[in-house]
């Protein structure tokens, strides 16, 4: 177990850097950029879990976890780019039509 | 020299992350969740998975990351320095470092059970990842497999509409 400990601590810390990343920037695609890479960190999780129990269970999650990614990419940046053409800005703080 | 080989590669996967995070330009930031896309690719090659690290290198560095470097390049947006960041940085860094604190006592605390499975790093090398997966992805997950088309069917509907031009 004490080969797999490493995986699991860098996974620990990309997901705690991605945190950081989705809780202080103010650029959206960073923010998403951000996302992927908690996702990212979670597939690691899965991997060495799967490495370590002799099942490949957790790697056909992680197939399906990058194709779920992959959906939300496409509809995310379409999203970026419609609320870009609607306000000529991409800033996080800019949306704010549904605040009280 | 294994253990070696992990600890750059572990190095170069942090300060890439850290680099997504601090870049002002957003393009930097790309470039370097890039670089961490192929260390994490590698990471995947030692724990006997290489089937999955040709799919993060083409699916995540490939195609995910192209488009949003055509995203970037196609908004064009003016980087201004002073409003980068929102004010709660402190905060979130103090919650960033409760979830490091948090999910390593998970890591060092919990006790996994015993390795059960058939699949073992020989029988992977013999008769290869590729087939091993094809093979559980068609029989034991061939509902989770169907129900992925119809959510990438919905995914390239929600695009299209949502590129149009008038919202």
């Amino acid at each position: 177990m004490a080969n797999f400990n490493g995986y699991l601590i860098i996974s620990a810390i990309l997901f705690s850097i991605g945190t950081i990343g989705v809780l202080t920037r103010k650029n959206s695609i960073v923010i998403f950029m951000c996302i992927e890479l908690m996702l990212n960190a979670v597939n690691l999780t899965f991997i060495t879990f799967s490495r370590y129990l002799g099942n490949l269970d957790g790697q056909i999650f992680v197939f399906f976890i990058m194709t779920v990614a992959a959906a939300e990419a496409a509809v995310g940046l379409a999203l970026i780019i419609a609320f870009y053409n609607n306000k000529d800005t991409i800033d996080v703080d800019e949306v704010q039509l549904m605040k009280w | 020299m294994e253990t070696l080989f992990f600890l750059i590669i572990s190095l170069v996967a942090i300060v890439s992350a850290i680099l997504v995070i601090t870049c002002k330009n957003p393009i930097n930031s790309a470039l370097a969740l890039i670089m961490t896309f192929f260390c994490l690719a590698t990471y995947y090659v030692m724990l006997d998975a290489p089937f999955m690290a040709a799919v993060q290198v083409m699916v995540y560095a490939g195609a995910i990351m192209v488009l949003m470097v055509f995203t970037i390049m196609l908004l064009n947006i003016r980087v201004n320095a002073t409003r980068q960041q929102s004010h709660k940085v402190l905060f979130s860094i103090i919650l960033g470092f409760f979830t490091l604190i948090n999910t390593l006592v998970i890591i060092f605390k919990s006790r996994a059970a015993l390795p059960t499975g058939p699949y073992s790093g020989d029988m992977i090398k013999n008769i290869g990842h590729t087939e091993l997966i094809g093979k559980e992805m068609f029989t034991n997950f061939l509902l989770p497999f169907e129900i992925t088309s119809i959510l990438l069917l919905a995914a390239i509907v929600g695009a299209v509409i949502l590129a149009k031009k008038k919202i």
